[in-house]
């Protein structure tokens, strides 16, 4: 660090709210992506296990594996197919969503009781209706318990995409803040990705406690 | 060329397995990295994670710290400690940062699976080891931990395997490691050095895993393995 840099620079923050929003905008964007992305394709094929359980093994395995490589190295082995790309870091993104993804939409849906599907058979319901209608609103609390760990994670891991020029305020910590020596940007960048997930965390909760209203009057009248 | 030719190339190149900057230095360098972080959450952890544990005191305050612990993106953790250790002479710019990531990395999955494992102890085996007249460190040794021991573990593989995963970010602060073939890999362009890395990242994560597997098979208490697994093994 250069002798007499301050650890933190009121007037550079001021000067660069710009920059600042422009990468936090990113960092929401990367994230937003990556989640809904994996969300999509988490429940195709939890729907697909829900049809074939044998299809289980196969594919939380696969999740479990992909969740287990270092991010760093994930990225790596990507390079060479996609270049240093904002798709090679979205791929990277979206395969650490799936196994937490996946596993709680099943979770979730399994925990619809057997009465309240047969409730819904004896009205008629047709097996989309039943899904739609019944089984995804009481799977609800479990499946928004996941989307909120995969954001949090994904909120980490976008930081680590500036490694591979992409990052949103990973790109403030990394490259304007360590390779720059300029502390102001790193602390301006990790504050912004701790909010940034505390704040993700409280909507997908908020949005939670909107969607399933029979949860809340149920916490109040007990 | 295709990716396998340029990295059969590159793994042609004898320097780039025992020089300076070959993998053999580098993974060397990853490992003791590796292995004094997590020296130094179990030197902090597992005494936190056994007083919790046997006296159940300040369980609730330990488990949410722990949870936001692990909550805290690595990255962030180094960007915030670097600029405070930067000037203290030798490490402060390279390897601090790194270790206090690391090493707060590792600490959670420690401090909540020995708390949990100690709480899962037949509340009669300790009422047992009680009216043999053990004291409470007797006890926590003879009878708490040996029954704990899969859990305690447990968690020391969780961290192990994360710490060996994230120390690939150490490279960020020019530290070495493996990650650094990693970094230079993108930064020259050198598919082949990148993927090289990636693949001994992976190779070693694993292999942690199953070291931390078979180990864990190994330390259990006879009494506590599947007693039919050890008649067929005494038959056979």
């Amino acid at each position: 660090m250069p002798p007499g840099e301050p650890l933190f620079r009121p007037d550079w923050v001021v000067d660069n709210l710009d920059v600042i929003g422009q990468r936090l905008g990113e960092h929401v964007g990367m994230t937003a992506t990556a989640v809904i992305v994996g969300f999509l394709i988490s429940f195709a094929l939890a729907l697909l296990i829900r049809r074939r359980r044998t299809l289980t093994t196969a594919v939380i395995g696969t999740a479990g594996i992909l969740y287990a490589i270092p991010s760093l190295a994930l990225f790596a082995f990507l390079i060479p197919f996609t270049g240093i790309s904002f798709v090679t870091a979205e791929i990277a993104l979206v395969s650490y969503t799936l196994l937490i993804l996946v596993r709680n939409i099943l979770l979730g849906l399994d925990s619809v009781p057997a009465e309240v599907l047969e409730a819904a058979d004896g009205m008629g319901y047709t097996a989309r209706q039943r899904l739609w209608r019944v089984e995804l609103p009481i799977a609800l609390p479990i499946v928004v318990a996941g989307l909120r760990i995969a954001t949090v994670t994904t909120v980490g891991l976008v930081s680590v995409t500036a490694l591979i020029g992409q990052g949103g305020l990973g790109y403030l910590i990394v490259v304007v803040g360590i390779n720059g020596f300029f502390p102001t940007a790193t602390y301006v960048g990790a504050l912004l990705s701790v909010a940034l997930a505390v704040a993700a965390d409280a909507l997908l909760l908020g949005a939670q406690s909107r969607l399933t209203p029979w949860s809340r009057a149920r916490s109040a009248t007990t | 060329m295709t990716l396998i030719d340029e990295v059969a190339a590159w793994l042609s190149d004898p320097a780039h397995w025992t020089g300076p900057d070959g993998m053999l230095p580098r993974l060397l360098e990853h490992l003791e990295l590796s292995g004094f972080c997590m020296a130094l959450a179990i030197v902090i952890a597992l005494p936190i994670g056994l007083w919790i544990g046997h006296t159940g005191r300040g369980a609730a305050l330990a488990i949410r710290a722990a949870n936001i612990g692990q909550a805290l993106p690595t990255l962030g953790v180094i960007g915030i400690v670097w600029p405070l250790t930067a000037n203290i002479e030798p490490y402060g710019f390279d390897l601090i940062p790194s270790v206090v990531a690391l090493t707060a990395l590792a600490i959670p999955p420690i401090v909540t699976n020995t708390f949990a494992g100690l709480r899962q102890v037949d509340p009669e085996a300790i009422e047992a080891g009680r009216g043999m007249g053990m004291r409470e460190l007797q006890l926590l040794r003879l009878v708490e931990v040996p029954l704990a021991l899969p859990s305690i573990l447990a968690g020391l593989r969780i961290s192990a395997v994360q710490v060996v995963a994230t120390a690939t970010l150490a490279a960020v602060l020019g530290a070495g490691g493996l990650g650094r073939l990693i970094i230079d890999g993108i930064a020259q362009q050198d598919d082949a050095q990148l993927f090289v890395g990636a693949l001994l990242v992976a190779v070693l994560a694993i292999a942690t895993e199953l070291g931390f597997a078979a180990l864990q098979r190994v330390a259990a208490s006879p009494g506590l393995r599947a007693r039919p697994a050890r008649e067929s093994a005494a038959d056979a």
